[in-house]
C-alpha cells in the first residue's frame, strides 16, 4: 500500500559540510546522499564544494574529484562517462538522468545528487537494480524462433527494420522506471517503461515468432495495465526514447487482437 | 523474507491473461462521455430552476431523457473502472479488495438511482 511517510531510519538528516579547498575562487556547493548500512545511522546530505577551476565541466567529474580529494568513502557506479553504459543514473536536481552527460553548468545554483528513486539503496548512490534486472529478463530479450534457423541469417527489410528505431537503444539506467509513479508503487507487479520498451521492441521485430506468446504474458492488469501514460518516462529518458509510445503501441496490439 | 530467486520473484503468478477488455472499456466509455457530457449539461441546464411541471413535461420527450440514462449509465461504468484502477494502484491486499467490493456496489447503486429516477419522470 502506498506510503505517505519515510520509515523512522529511512529519514534525511543534516550530515557533514566538508571545508572549501583553500584557495578556490571558483567554487559550486554540491549536496550527495550519503547512506552506509553498515553504520546503522540514518541517510544524510553531506555538502561539499568543488573547485570549478580544476575540476571537468560534467557531474560525474564533481563526483569523481570529490572521491578523489575530498572524501574517498563516497560511493557511486561509474564506467563509459560517454552517456553509453548508463552507471551512473541518479537523481540531480530531481532529474533523473546519467552523471556523465549532465553539465555542472547546467545547475543555476547547488546542486542536490540523490540515488535513482523508489530503489532500495545499496550504498549512497548506488540503488539496487536486481529486481529490475530480472523483470527485463522476464521479458525474454532475445529473438524467439520457430523456423529452423536459416543457413546464413534471417533476413529483415529495411522498413522492418526501421521498426526498431528508438527501441533497441535503451542503455538500460532505469532513469524511467524509477521515474514512473505506478512503478513506484507498485514495482512488484508493474513491468516499468524500460521492460515494456524492450518488449515491444521484440514484439515488432519482424524476424521474431513469439508474438503472440509475447503479447500473452503482458495481458495483465499489472504487468502492462498500471500505465497511466503520465510520460515522465518519456521527458526524463537521457537517450531521448519514448517508452510511453511503446506502451501504447503494445496496447494497441492488445485491443487489435480482440476487436 | 523469502528465499525467491530475482526471477521467480519479477515473474510472480504470471499473466493473469485480462486487463485489455478493461482498458477497451474505458476507452470506449471515454469517447461516449466526450458527447455525452456536454449534451447532459445543455439539457439539464436548460430546465434547471424551472417548475416540478415543466420538469417533468420536459423530460417526458426522448431526447432529453435519453441523454440523461445514458450519461448515468455511461458515466457510472466509467467511474466503477477509474476508481477500480485508482484502488489496484495504491491500495493492496484485502483492504484493496474490500474497497473494490463497495465501490463496485456503490457504483452499480448510484446508477440504477440516476436511471430509475429518470425513467419515473419519463415514463
Amino acid at each position: 500500500m502506498v506510503e505517505f511517510t519515510l520509515p523512522k531510519n529511512s529519514r534525511m538528516v543534516t550530515g557533514k559540510t566538508w571545508p572549501k579547498p583553500e584557495g578556490a575562487k571558483n567554487t559550486k556547493k554540491v549536496q550527495v546522499y550519503r547512506w552506509n548500512p553498515d553504520d546503522g545511522k540514518n541517510p544524510r546530505l553531506d555538502t561539499y564544494h568543488v573547485d570549478l577551476d580544476t575540476c571537468g565541466p560534467m557531474v560525474l567529474d564533481a563526483l569523481i574529484k570529490i572521491k578523489t580529494d575530498i572524501d574517498p568513502t563516497l560511493t557511486f557506479r561509474r564506467s563509459c562517462r560517454e552517456g553509453i553504459c548508463g552507471s551512473c543514473a541518479m537523481n540531480i536536481d530531481g532529474v533523473n538522468t546519467l552523471a556523465c552527460i549532465s553539465g555542472l553548468d547546467e545547475a543555476k545554483g547547488d546542486i542536490k545528487i540523490y540515488p535513482l528513486p523508489h530503489m532500495p539503496v545499496v550504498k549512497d548512490l548506488i540503488p539496487d537494480l536486481t529486481h529490475f534486472y530480472a523483470q527485463h529478463a522476464s521479458i525474454m530479450p532475445w529473438l524467439e524462433t520457430k523456423t529452423n534457423p536459416p543457413a546464413k541469417e534471417w533476413k529483415q527489410s529495411v522498413e522492418d527494420r526501421a521498426k526498431l528505431d528508438g527501441r533497441y537503444e535503451c542503455i538500460m539506467c532505469a532513469c524511467c522506471s524509477t521515474s514512473c509513479p505506478s512503478y513506484w508503487w507498485n514495482s512488484d507487479r508493474f513491468l516499468g517503461p524500460a521492460a515494456l520498451l524492450a518488449a515491444h521492441r521484440w514484439i515488432v521485430d519482424s524476424r521474431d515468432e513469439a508474438t503472440g506468446e509475447r503479447l500473452d504474458d503482458l495481458e495483465d492488469p499489472f504487468k502492462l495495465y498500471r500505465c497511466h501514460t503520465i510520460m515522465n518516462c518519456a521527458k526524463t529518458c537521457p537517450k531521448g526514447l519514448n517508452p510511453s509510445k511503446a506502451i501504447a503501441e503494445i496496447k494497441h496490439m492488445m485491443v487489435e487482437r480482440i476487436v | 523474507m523469502a528465499y525467491l530467486t530475482d526471477r521467480k520473484r519479477a515473474a510472480g503468478m504470471g499473466s493473469a491473461k485480462s486487463g485489455t477488455l478493461h482498458h477497451w472499456h474505458m476507452m470506449i466509455s471515454s469517447v461516449a462521455l466526450v458527447g455525452l457530457i456536454p449534451c447532459f449539461i445543455f439539457t439539464f441546464g436548460s430546465i434547471y430552476g424551472a417548475p416540478y411541471e415543466d420538469v417533468v413535461a420536459y423530460y417526458q420527450r426522448p431526447f432529453p431523457s435519453i441523454v440523461a440514462l445514458l450519461t448515468f449509465a455511461v458515466g457510472f461504468i466509467h467511474f466503477r473502472g477509474g476508481v477500480q484502477t485508482l484502488i489496484e494502484d495504491y491500495v493492496h491486499g484485502f483492504a484493496g479488495r474490500a474497497l473494490l467490493i463497495g465501490m463496485i456496489c456503490l457504483s452499480y447503486t448510484a446508477m440504477a438511482a440516476g436511471i430509475l429516477a429518470v425513467a419515473r419522470l419519463a415514463l
